[in-house]
């Protein structure tokens, strides 16, 4: 029998390697689960935005700690070029575009709530000309644009394969094509996960970080999450020489110079499947942002499925009955996968939660609607 | 590499496109790619990332390794596309323009 690991984590999608990576960096043995490719791999689908305007706008503490992701988000790129040599393309400048004089007012509305929350972020509103300034070739019904400097973009691929090479320099373990079913707990082995199988692995801690695996492994050790999914499609054009330097809320270029255009927010059950109006809506969106895009093919388009809590905050959550046994899931992978990796992972490594909002638990008001 | 037809140009053909500036003969039924290729010429673009030289690949349709400026639309399959008499046919320098919001970046 192998001795059981400090910590093992279900999940090797964003939030499962960057809490790993955490841990392992922080001189924690590690174990990483990952399903393998027959998993939902909304980390894979991802549009790849670090994302804080009008986040948590309803829930302080979630716009905080969001925030708190943004601003550590530079040092988490330069740590993982620095340890894997993999540039995750971080840039900020994020924009949200205003198609209407009523747009710029809810934006306007927008900033004056996240200023009144002490949102640590500094939102700019934007009119036409200023930001023609910053992205010429906007079309005509392009009324202006909120930017910020903590928004900002990053390629998800790239964010995942350096946190899990840099899990693996730091001496971390990834098991893939491991489905784990079954979770147990015995005060000598410490928790106990199997796969159908009956394959075994062993830790003194667990995390699941299982996507929308989560509903059934969270059970088992007493916490009831309640995911959905919702599925959201993206449309892919070949390459266009550069000319959005900006992240955008619907729209972005990748440094290659491919255009992105998303997403949409669809009630699919588990389909990750695309369709004609949605792509059609998502190429109008980006026509009448850019019209020179009319121009540029369409090469790929997909869906992907976010993982949503009823609410749709994240829930980070110990089980009462089983310490040492946690739960962490969001539909943010990418922006939150800072705070993740840099102060999450070494905290559960250590057996708590750190600095995770205590009003994200699970036995919050907003996960058992009456 | 040289590509050789086998059934040689008919004498009565007279259809040409331009590539480059430089007319170019071509049989009725060729791709863009195929007409291209029979005239001597494998290098179509260059990449817009590292600059490197590529022609045709797969000649289905899939690669995209192939890509031209036709009668000024960038970023075109050569060989999706047939062959039309009069064509103005360049090779694809670098990412398209022409769908770049003011052009885009030199």
């Amino acid at each position: 029998m192998t001795s059981p690991a400090d910590l093992v984590v279900i999940g090797g999608g964003l939030i499962g390697s960057a809490l790993a990576w955490g841990a392992a960096r922080a001189g924690a043995d590690c174990l990483l689960l990952d399903e393998g490719d027959i998993a939902h791999r909304a980390s894979r689908g991802n549009f790849g935005l670090v994302w804080l305007q009008g986040k948590g706008i309803d829930h302080p503490d979630y716009m905080h700690w969001s925030i708190r992701a943004g601003r550590r988000w530079p040092e988490l790129a330069r740590i993982l070029g620095e340890e894997t040599g993999i540039d995750v393309g971080w840039r900020g400048g994020g924009l949200h575009f205003c198609c209407s004089e009523a747009e710029r007012e809810q934006r306007r509305a927008l900033i004056a709530r996240t200023r009144a929350a002490g949102g640590d972020i500094r939102i700019e509103l934007l009119d036409r000309d200023a930001l023609r300034q910053l992205v010429p070739g906007i079309g005509p019904e392009v009324a202006g644009a909120s930017l910020s400097n903590l928004d900002g973009e990053v390629s998800p691929l790239f964010t995942l394969r350096a946190l899990q090479q840099g899990f693996r320099a730091h001496g971390g373990r990834l098991l893939v094509n491991f489905t784990a079913s079954r979770i147990g707990h015995d005060p000598r082995r410490g928790f106990v996960v199997q796969d159908a199988a009956r394959r075994e692995v062993l830790g003194r801690r667990l995390v699941i970080a299982a996507g929308l695996g989560a509903n059934d492994l969270a059970r088992q050790i007493g916490l009831e999450p309640r995911l959905m999914p919702e599925r959201g499609q993206i449309v892919v054009t070949d390459r266009v020489a550069p000319f959005l330097h900006h992240p955008a809320s619907a729209i972005r270029q990748t440094r290659e110079g491919t255009v992105l255009l998303g997403s949409t927010h669809e009630d699919a059950g588990f389909s990750t499947g695309t369709d004609v109006d949605a792509i059609s809506r998502l190429c109008r969106i980006g026509t009448r942002l850019f019209p020179a895009l009319r121009n540029a093919r369409l090469v790929r388009a997909w869906g992907a499925l976010r993982i949503m809590s009823p609410d749709g905050l994240p829930i980070y959550d110990e089980a009462s009955d089983f310490p040492g046994g946690f739960l962490v899931t969001c539909h943010s992978g990418v922006t939150l996968a800072s705070l993740h990796a840099l102060e999450l992972g070494p905290a559960l490594a250590q057996g708590h939660l750190g600095p995770a909002p205590q009003s994200l638990r699970s036995n919050r008001v907003g996960l058992h609607p009456a | 590499m040289a590509f050789i037809r086998l059934d040689p140009l008919p004498c009565e053909s007279s259809a040409e496109l331009f590539f480059e500036d430089r007319p170019m003969r071509f049989a009725q039924g060729d791709t863009v790619a195929g007409a291209l290729l029979a005239a001597g010429i494998d290098t179509f673009r260059q990449t817009p990332v590292t600059g490197a030289e590529r022609g045709p690949w797969c000649l289905m349709g899939v690669c995209f390794e192939c890509l031209v400026s036709i009668d000024g639309v960038e970023n075109q399959r050569a060989c999706m596309t047939p062959a039309r008499p009069g064509m103005q046919v360049r090779r694809q320098t670098g990412s398209r323009h022409d769908a770049a919001a003011a052009g885009g970046d030199a």
